[in-house]
């Protein structure tokens, strides 16, 4: 798969926790107890209210003089304040990241100044001054100053602020490629533009809000799990609550902070915990591939999505047709059929024509000739005739498509053989488009245009098909060629001679059937359907149109991006479900640690519960709550990072998370805790 | 442990598994409303009924709707019974001069025959005259039973239809689940009841010699006719306070295993319909494994419990079986453990031992089985519904370990669902846990008590949790018949039965609106080994987290106190 790591910029590298994220995020932990903010988060909200009942008794003891369980609550109290903390550390770090990044992106906007044009007066400006539609004039060495369309002029932009990417790119007039973004920089030549964002609502602001999380909701699934979570915590304080009273039945003294502590350990801490970090950490992973999504939403139904739609040029093969093979009629050198077609293409600057060059001269040994000395004339390719040639000292040379060639015969009285229209066949058939070259109204043979599928994608397609996901080849091709590719390239379906209103439909065809689709775009042609998707990825270098329509846009316009995007959808949705698997799983062993511990005293027989052997009761109480705060902060790298993704079958994924999660979670809390009951023995705390 | 009684078990799970498959497609063709062998007969008359309600047959209703008609339905039949009892001295069919039934008692009965419960803190031969049985305790036994179908039916419906906004017709569910299931049903059941010696009469009760030389006193009635649907539609109630321990109620070996069959033949058959009416069998068969799997465990730890009796006896030299006291000797230790089961893991509470005799382990089987919510085969209906909560559950958790929003028959599950769900399940357990915290902290609760330590929280949590489980049965030793228990535990009822049936209708009414997914590789499988596994291990350990402590001190706790001499 090594081609695919050339395909974009590393990730913008970062270690997991830099202490520059770390050491903030402490004092942020802090600010987050209070219960304002910890109110979206019931678990923890419930462990907080915990801990201040416990603390508030300390004190009600402290001033009746009841000092006796003073330094055990102490130690219960404390704990689960840590715990409340780590959980807000957890959410303080994934936040911080993003805020470092938001950082670095606010540097590139402050005080930019902006020519605006008013007629063909240019006045200069803030750039926190200009309004939608205002025309701004950006030189070489410019910072753009905000969003807009290039209307006039063309010039090569520096778009490393944004993407990350050192080279420059483009940006002009007309077409698909007239978007720029505040923040860039021009580097040679000039544009006009104007100005489609106000400010605060420019791309750069979008993506400054985004990465801090400022703007975070929660997630249709994340509310769901919530809903979850919250009625496990409730169950758990219902019994918690009724143990007391059986408790008072059964003659046994429990104590407050001992029912408290049982509450803690059995509420989700866990995933409650880290809920919150593994929603910003999925977005955050996204952006460092560059990409940015625009709702936690959208990334979510990135793991949903079964079925892509790939454009074939650029994401299935190497953008464009090559040639690779000069066929000669009968009776025709091959050399005289690639002179020809190199003549024909000197002038020619599309990627085709200088590929034909390049064939004739590796192949042939054909030099490059310079078209001004042969007082050629190069007549281009038009949408009239369909072909174009060059004619120069009484020879005319022509080339273009088979139809095309035989209807400008045809107009001369000549025929194209049958044998030249079966060599182009046959290579339509393979997929490649056939160019017919004919010099003084004789066909000299057939030039093979192909498309190169990238290497490694059809093990890649093979891959998604074994995730359940669908993959359909968009093509402009005839359905011909577009299944020769498709078949080599090893697509489940294509959409050949495509056009917008065909992409939409299609993609409505399969949301009608239930699936979820995602696509890539960059034209304004493409809006529709990227609106229509349920992942719509704009490319940076796309329209504005697209971008808006989108409810992605990846930096890199590397279309190829779409697969890491689902990869990082179902990243964020297994690490969830994992870690919620693993916060249950992990109660049955708290129930073994501590309900021995509350009755043993006044029923003996229940000691035979106490499976790990805990040293004494209270020992058994405070290694449960340890352990439950520790845990969260060990599996913080995780929820950051995410549960390790490989492209297999749900069922495969399934056995693998349930071994690691649910069966390690059964068993991991049972070692942890003994451990943490030894430790407390040496040190002589209980 | 007997080479011989395991045998017995395992027949009655071949012969139960025998019937459920095709009675399950059977009753899918009847909700579904193919025509079937029956239609000569029933047709006119549910037109009849239809006519004279004025039922329009072929509307469609909505979950709101559907549940509305519910609530209205059992609203009315509460109140008949509740009427019917308080001046049953003025009418009919009453040779014994039974009198009123005072007000709470009568509240609790009427709630727990209407809730499918049967639980009775009434003795039925001293309380209820024949004409309260027939028409309030018999017609009750039907349509509650009805009603669970009703509610399972639509939720099938719910999850197998794809962008409908209703679920079917409550009254037409209720009509056909009398007409073609439980009545024909039953109406064979009692005819071979009787024919075994179950007695159906409307005489004054007897009195007869006996061989001591002493007269007694014989109750007698119509037993037969109730003691069919009391097994069949899961009620559990009996004719007589000793229930199917009683010889004119449970005569013979062959009764005893025919009246096993019929509380459990519906209950497993409804996955069948389930997997009959979504079109992929699998997905039924899929249910039933995990529920036989679990039955096989429940009643497996019941009879090694009960057939190796108390240790201490053992030591003392006593051979054979031991833990006898609370059974019938014609059924011995493997049938009243096996019925034990049965009983409890449906909703239906008959009994033929006395639970509350049993050792406390193989006691604790059917305290647990309730503690689950009834899904373990369940109610008519009740289990169904009640397991499939904890099939979207499972669904939820695993499913986000793959990838993706987890789906169910390629529905999508998302919060509205998970709040619903999450409320079936939190609602019982809520029940029965702050039922029974309230009753052992109150001196009204404590003071019914008859064992006190350990036992006497088992006989508190075993009333609440029959109550909110609608099982009815009762562990003994608990005298429910006071103003405290007949208020508590009728609203542990009402939880137990509506706190689960709302919401599972809310269920069905948004999953029915939704569109449905092709299942693709990416899409976990509900109908594998592994899946059965996962269900099977997420009801026990909800079941488990939630109950642990309450268990550990109640039957956990005593079965530690006997071991230990």
């Amino acid at each position: 798969m090594a081609i695919y790591k050339g395909d974009y910029p590393a990730d913008k590298q970062m270690p997991t926790l830099p202490a520059e994220i770390i050491i903030p995020a402490l004092g942020e932990a802090f600010k987050k107890l209070n219960p304002l903010s910890l109110w979206r988060n019931p678990v923890m909200l419930i462990v907080e209210a915990g801990a201040l009942l416990i603390t508030l008794l300390i004190i009600k003891n402290l001033l009746t003089g009841q000092v006796d369980t003073i330094g055990f609550n102490l130690q219960i109290a404390i704990w689960l304040w840590i715990t409340v903390w780590f959980a807000n550390l957890a959410e303080a770090v994934a936040e911080g990241r993003g805020k470092a990044q938001a950082a670095e992106l606010r540097k590139t906007r402050s005080s930019v100044i902006a020519k605006k044009m008013t007629g063909s007066i240019v006045t200069e400006i803030a750039a926190s001054a200009l309004r939608k539609g205002d025309l701004v004039k950006v030189e070489a060495n410019d910072i753009i100053p905000g969003d807009g369309e290039v209307v006039e002029g063309i010039a090569s932009v520096d778009e490393s602020a944004i993407t990350g990417e050192s080279a420059p790119v483009i940006r002009e007039s007309g077409g698909d490629h007239s978007s720029v973004t505040g923040g860039t920089r021009v580097l040679s030549d000039w544009i006009i533009v104007r100005i489609t964002a106000d400010p605060g609502e420019t791309f750069l602001d979008r993506m400054i809000h985004l990465v801090e999380a400022a703007k975070r909701q929660k997630t249709p699934n994340e509310i769901a799990l919530t809903i979850l979570l919250l009625g496990l915590s409730i169950i758990f304080l219902i019994v918690v609550v009724s143990l007391e009273s059986f408790a008072v039945y059964s003659d046994a003294q429990v104590s407050i902070p001992v029912l408290v502590a049982l509450l803690v350990c059995l509420v989700p801490t866990t995933i409650g915990g880290l809920l919150s970090a593994i929603g910003i950490a999925g977005m955050d992973r996204l952006f460092k591939r560059n990409v940015l999504a625009m709702s936690g939403r959208a990334v979510e139904a990135a793991g949903d999505v079964d079925v892509l739609l790939l454009d074939k040029t650029g994401t299935i093969t190497l953008g464009n047709r090559m040639a690779t093979e000069f066929v000669p009629a009968a009776g025709v050198e091959a050399e005289r059929l690639a002179d020809a077609a190199q003549l024909s293409s000197l002038a020619d600057e599309t990627p085709e024509g200088r590929s034909i060059v390049v064939l004739a001269k590796t192949q042939y040994g054909l030099r490059e000739r310079d078209i001004l000395e042969l007082k050629a004339r190069f007549v281009p390719f038009s949408a009239h005739t369909r072909m174009s040639g060059v004619t120069l000292e009484g020879r005319e040379i022509w080339k273009g498509a088979v139809d095309a060639i035989e209807t400008y015969l045809q107009s001369q009285g000549r025929m194209l053989s049958p044998e030249i229209k079966n060599i182009a066949n046959g290579m339509a058939k393979n997929g490649a488009t056939p160019l017919v070259v004919v010099e003084n109204l004789e066909a000299l043979g057939v030039i093979n245009l192909k498309d190169v599928v990238k290497g490694g994608i059809k093990e890649r397609f093979a891959q998604l098909r074994r995730m359940g996901i669908k993959t359909i080849m968009i093509t402009g091709d005839n359905p011909l060629t577009a299944a020769a590719i498709a078949a080599e390239a090893g697509v489940d379906d294509f959409l050949a001679e495509a056009t917008p209103e065909a992409k939409l439909k299609l993609i409505r065809e399969h949301q009608a059937q239930g699936h979820l689709v995602a696509m890539t775009g960059d034209g304004t042609n493409d809006a529709p359907a990227l609106a229509q998707a349920d992942v719509g990825v704009a490319m940076n270098s796309g329209t504005q149109a697209a971008k808006e329509a989108s409810n992605m846009v990846d930096l890199d316009s590397n279309p190829t991006k779409l697969i890491e995007v689902v990869e990082t959808g179902k990243q964020l949705l297994m690490t969830r479900g994992s870690l919620t698997t693993f916060s249950i799983a992990n109660d049955v062993a708290k129930y073994f640690a501590i309900i021995p511990a509350i009755f043993v005293e006044t029923y003996p027989q229940l000691g035979i519960l106490n499976v790990m052997g805990l040293a004494t009761p209270q020992s058994a109480v405070l290694s449960a709550v340890i352990f439950n705060a520790l845990i969260i902060i060990a599996l913080i790298p995780l929820a950051l990072r995410g549960v390790a993704y490989r492209p297999l079958g749900a069922e495969a994924i399934l056995k693998r998370n349930l071994f690691i999660y649910g069966l390690g979670g059964l068993l991991i809390p049972f070692m942890g805790i003994k451990i943490i009951d030894l430790l407390l023995v040496i040190v002589g705390i209980a | 442990m007997k080479t011989i009684d395991i045998m017995q078990i395992l027949f009655f799970l071949v012969v139960l598994s025998t019937l459920a498959i095709p009675l399950g497609r059977y009753m899918a063709r009847v909700y579904m409303g193919e025509k079937g062998f029956l239609d000569r007969l029933m047709l006119p008359f549910e037109k009849l009924i239809y006519r004279i309600c004025g039922v329009n047959e072929t509307e469609e209703m909505g979950w709101r709707q559907y549940a509305g008609a519910l609530l209205i339905f059992n609203l009315a039949g509460f109140l008949l019974l509740f009427i019917l009892q308080l001046i049953q001295g003025v009418l009919p069919f009453n040779p014994q001069k039974m009198a009123a039934v005072k007000w709470d008692l009568a509240l609790n009965t009427a709630i727990s025959f209407m809730t499918n419960t049967n639980w009775q803190a009434y003795g039925g031969e001293s309380t209820m005259s024949y004409f309260t049985q027939m028409t309030g305790m018999t017609v009750q036994n039907f349509v509650s039973a009805a009603t669970g179908m009703a509610v399972a039916v639509a939720l099938i419906r719910g999850l197998t239809r794809r962008n409908s906004k209703t679920l079917g017709n409550f009254w037409v569910d209720l009509t056909r689940s009398v007409t073609r299931i439980l009545l024909p049903i039953s109406f064979v059941l009692a005819l071979v009841l009787v024919s075994q010696g179950v007695i159906q009469n409307l005489h004054p009760y007897q009195t007869v010699q006996t061989l001591e030389g002493k007269p007694q006193v014989l109750a007698m009635g119509p037993v037969a006719s109730q003691e069919a649907i009391k097994e069949l539609g899961t009620n559990g109630g009996g004719f007589m306070n000793a229930n199917s321990a009683h010889p004119f109620e449970n005569p013979t070996p062959l009764t005893n295993f025919l009246e096993m069959l019929a509380i459990l033949v519906i209950p497993a058959a409804l996955p069948f319909t389930f997997g009959h009416m979504s079109g992929d069998k699998r997905q039924g068969r899929a249910i039933f494994l995990a529920m036989l799997i679990l039955f096989m465990a429940a009643s497996g730890i019941t009879y090694y419990n009960e057939a190796a009796g108390n240790p201490q006896l053992a030591i003392r030299g006593v051979t054979g079986p031991t833990a006898m006291e609370g059974k019938e000797v014609r059924f011995g230790i493997v049938n009243s453990a096996l019925w034990s089961t049965v009983t409890t893991a449906s909703s239906c509470g008959a009994v033929n031992s006395m639970h509350d005799s049993f050792t406390p382990l193989g006691g604790m089987i059917p305290l647990w089985l309730m503690m689950l919510g009834e899904n373990v085969f369940g109610g008519v209906g009740s289990g169904l519904y009640g397991m499939l909560a904890f099939v979207i559950i499972t669904i939820f958790i695993v499913g986000l370990m793959v990838g993706r929003t987890p789906e169910y028959l390629g529905k999508k599950i998302e919060a509205r669902e998970m709040k619903m769900v999450t409320l079936a399940i939190l609602i019982p357990a809520a029940s029965i846990l702050l039922g029974s915290a309230t009753a052992a902290a109150t001196p009204s609760g404590t003071a019914s008590i008859l064992n006190p330590g350990p036992h006497g929280l088992s006989e508190i949590l075993y009333a609440f949790s029959s109550c909110t489980g609608n099982n009815g049965s009762a562990f003994a030793g608990l005298n429910a018949n006071t103003l405290f228990y007949n208020l508590m535990l009728s609203a542990a009822l009402l939880a137990g039965r509506f706190g689960v049936i709302l919401p599972m209708l809310a269920v069905a009414g948004s999953m029915g609106a939704k569109s449905s997914i092709p299942a693709g590789a990416g899409t976990i499988s509900t109908h594998n080994s592994m899946f059965v596994g996962l269900l099977i291990v997420t009801v026990i350990i909800v079941g488990a987290l939630t109950f642990f402590p309450a268990l550990a001190l109640g039957p956990l706790l005593e079965q530690m106190i006997m071991l230990g001499g």
